[in-house]
């Protein structure tokens, strides 16, 4: 059990919550994720780490309302306990000491990237978030990336504010223009880390993207997340989230994510 | 003297057709008169042979005595002195391969029924209403983490529990029992028995701590510096499963074992949405492998309501890993059996469904190095064996979750934890290890003798420190 002990609402379909967890606190590192289930009949579900504060013992998640069990988990309120929550999961993202990293987020992604780059300028290492969303309003956790980037970077697809259209292309003008990134980090919706890659790979700009496959366990137990990286087969909960780019096999990635697309559609139906 | 029956005594299950859509267990177990029946085919040898057959040292001569005699309770009381789970072990040992391959009837007849009157005895026990609490055996002060509870790890904290240590078992699942609980389906082994030992292990003391992952939540070293543990026992089983590696493995619709069973045993995907875990329910079903497993995931299919669920493997049915009792059942629900048959290729649909295996025929050759006929392709053999639903019980690696964050913990080349085979003692001071983490992957017993062994190394040393 995980209490709640903040909850806000970034957008109307995604909400930050910071949960009691002083085990997972203590040992996150940028990068890593947990495993939540909320109700006993549910789902094992994992959720990126947004932040973690060893001294407080809790650590933040963003969770957008995408299907059933995230509508579940967005209900609950401060005060309410998370059934599970388990991790923290999976490998640190691999950080460089020094050079100048460009992290894109997209949608939730945007707080995904956040421990990154507090890691990152820690380390001494130049930070440029590039973050985007549909619209100005639907853009989040500002407040928090932009104060731990050397530049930020807001792109909307409707021009609402900062760079009118998608992170990557803004990431393509940035390289263009002599950014001097040694490195890309991108979190987000699969799309979008698939363009960055796709900006990147001519420029030969090592890129990592955080891949969220369906997972089951989390401990390299089932194999469900399974993708193909140059042609062999990692499981992204104990090999990953972080993988290099340039040789995930998205067209494989973005198949598998959808498996279970009839079963979802039953499962709001009946939630209604 | 009367004669002795030529065969076991028939254990009464579930119609084989009414049952291919009931998750309820499939064998009933003895009644009274039926294990009164059994037990009397025992003739009590003066050498009891069957005991040494068992990785746990049930007194097996003594206790079927007892069911002979209608002493149901001493029975019970006999068989928990050495097992902590009888009411698991009568119904998943591989009995064939252990106390009834030994037992002194085998000769001419059927060798006596010990794992259905073991079964008996523990279903009998859970009947009655327990008297009390336990006796709280003395406190000492000392306390053991126990990492995955699996078989394992309940059974090295029930014994330490017993001699008096503080015992808390760390889980990195949410819920207790390891592969018992994620991998041996409803119809074999009902997660009701699970939850009644975990239970009596609670009775005893011991703390459960679940949503825990040794290595990533916490660590060894943690464990057994700020946290204060004097020994820690490493059960985490063999969890990593394999693969084939051949092309179209990840199209939807394939699974490996593992993650199958564990959607519909640990999460309830067949109660979907009830659950809400989902699972792929297959038209057509192929199983690839044949071992206790395969069995398992084929039934599983054909409760989820395959019309055809095949199992695929490459060796001859003589070569099949599978306990014979779950073979036979699985026979009987309809499982069609493709001897001699290797998958070279899964296909897929414009979707990314798979649709069907490329499947080789083949032939027995001379023996392999594990002495059983090597099975060699018939060139020119391939055939399409349609099925939506695939999966892959092939075995599985061990965990390296702990011995990767583990400094000092020695593996061999296969990714078991080494360990000296009598104590269960590893490279690192205060640590032990055992069960499938160690063997690869095994039986529940003999994950249970493993760790009995290691409790009772942990206590001489802590006795003796």
């Amino acid at each position: 059990m995980a209490r709640i002990l903040d909850k806000r609402e970034l957008t109307p379909v995604t909400r930050l919550f910071v949960v009691d967890a002083p085990l997972v606190a203590r040992h996150a590192q940028p990068g890593q994720f947990v495993i939540v289930r909320v109700a006993e009949h549910g789902e094992r579900v994992p959720i990126s780490i947004t932040d973690f504060d060893l001294e407080a013992g809790t650590v933040t998640l963003v969770v957008q309302e995408v299907g059933h069990t995230s509508g579940l988990l967005c209900a609950l309120e401060p005060g309410d306990e998370l059934l599970d929550l388990v991790g923290p999961l999976g490998l640190p993202a691999p950080l460089p000491a020094s050079g100048h990293a460009a992290l894109v987020g997209g949608g939730f992604g945007a707080g995904a990237v956040f421990p990154l780059a507090r890691e990152l300028r820690r380390r001494g290492v130049r930070v440029t978030s590039i973050v985007g969303a549909r619209t100005a309003e639907l853009l989040i956790l500002r407040e928090l990336l932009e104060p731990a980037s050397d530049a930020y970077e807001p792109c909307t697809d409707d021009g609402s504010l900062g760079y009118h259209g998608f992170t990557a292309a803004r990431l393509g003008e940035l390289i263009e223009a002599g950014a001097g990134f040694t490195c890309v980090y991108a979190v987000g919706p699969m799309p979008m880390m698939r363009a960055v890659a796709e900006t990147t790979r001519p420029h030969g700009l090592q890129t990592w993207v955080s891949l969220d496959p369906i997972m089951v366990d989390g401990t390299g137990m089932c194999g469900a997340c399974r993708i193909s990286i140059g042609g062999e087969t990692k499981f992204a909960c104990v090999d990953g989230p972080f993988f290099d780019a340039h040789a995930v096999d998205f067209d494989e990635a973005v198949v598998r994510s959808k498996m279970y697309v009839d079963e979802e559609r039953v499962a709001a139906e009946v939630a209604l | 003297m009367t004669l002795i029956h030529p065969t076991k005594t028939e254990m009464p299950a579930l119609d084989p057709v009414a049952r291919r859509r009931l998750w309820d267990e499939v064998a009933v177990g003895y009644t009274v008169e039926r294990a009164l029946a059994e037990s009397r085919r025992c003739v009590q040898c003066q050498e009891p042979v069957c005991e040494e057959g068992c990785p746990v040292g049930v007194p097996i001569r003594d206790f079927v005595r007892r069911v002979q005699l209608g002493d149901f309770a001493g029975a019970a009381e006999l068989i928990r002195t050495k097992n902590v789970l009888p009411a698991i072990c009568g119904r998943v040992c591989p009995v064939e391969h252990q106390c009834e391959a030994v037992c002194a009837t085998n000769a001419k007849l059927e060798p006596v029924g010990i794992g259905r009157l073991e079964r008996f005895v523990a279903d009998w026990e859970r009947s009655r209403p327990r008297d009390g609490a336990p006796r709280k055996p003395v406190q000492r002060l000392e306390n053991v983490a126990i990492v995955g509870s699996g078989p394992a790890g309940l059974t090295a904290a029930s014994d330490l529990a017993r001699l008096g240590y503080g015992v808390t078992v760390f889980e990195a699942l949410h819920a207790i029992g390891g592969v018992l609980r994620y991998g041996i389906p409803e119809f074999r082994l009902p997660k009701a028995i699970v939850d009644e030992d975990v239970e009596r292990l609670r009775e005893l003391g011991v703390e459960f701590r679940t949503d825990v992952v040794v290595g990533k939540t916490v660590t060894i070293d943690e464990l057994l510096g700020e946290l204060g543990y004097s020994a820690v026992f490493v059960g985490t089983g063999a969890g990593s499963p394999k693969f084939m590696g051949v092309p179209g493995e990840n199209l939807k619709g394939v699974y490996s074992a593992n993650e199958y069973l564990t959607r519909v045993n640990l999460m309830r995907a067949y109660d979907f949405p009830g659950y809400d875990t989902p699972v792929k329910r297959p038209t057509r079903a192929a199983v690839i492998g044949a071992g206790d497993t395969a069995m398992d995931a084929a039934r599983v299919s054909i409760r989820l309501g395959a019309e055809e669920a095949h199992v695929v493997y490459r060796r001859s049915q003589a070569e099949m890993g599978a306990r014979r009792e779950d073979f036979a059942r699985a026979v009987e629900e309809g499982a069609i059996f493709d001897w001699l048959t290797l998958p070279v290729e899964l296909l897929g649909d414009g979707d990314g469904r798979v649709r069907a295996l490329v499947c080789r025929r083949m032939e027995l050759g001379e023996p392999d190095e594990s002495g059983r006929a090597r099975p060699v392709e018939v060139p020119g053999s391939d055939f399409e064996l349609e099925a939506n639903l695939v999966v892959i019980a092939l075995g599985t690696n061990p965990n390296p979750l702990v011995p990767q964050t583990t400094p000092g913990l020695d593996v061999d080349g296969h990714g078991c934890v080494v360990v000296d085979p009598e104590t269960g003692a590893t490279s690192r001071p205060g640590v032990w290890a055992g069960g499938d983490i160690a063997t690869g992957a095994a039986t529940v017993i003999l994950a249970m003798g493993a760790g009995r062994r290691a409790a009772s190394s942990i206590h001489q040393s802590l006795e003796g420190g």
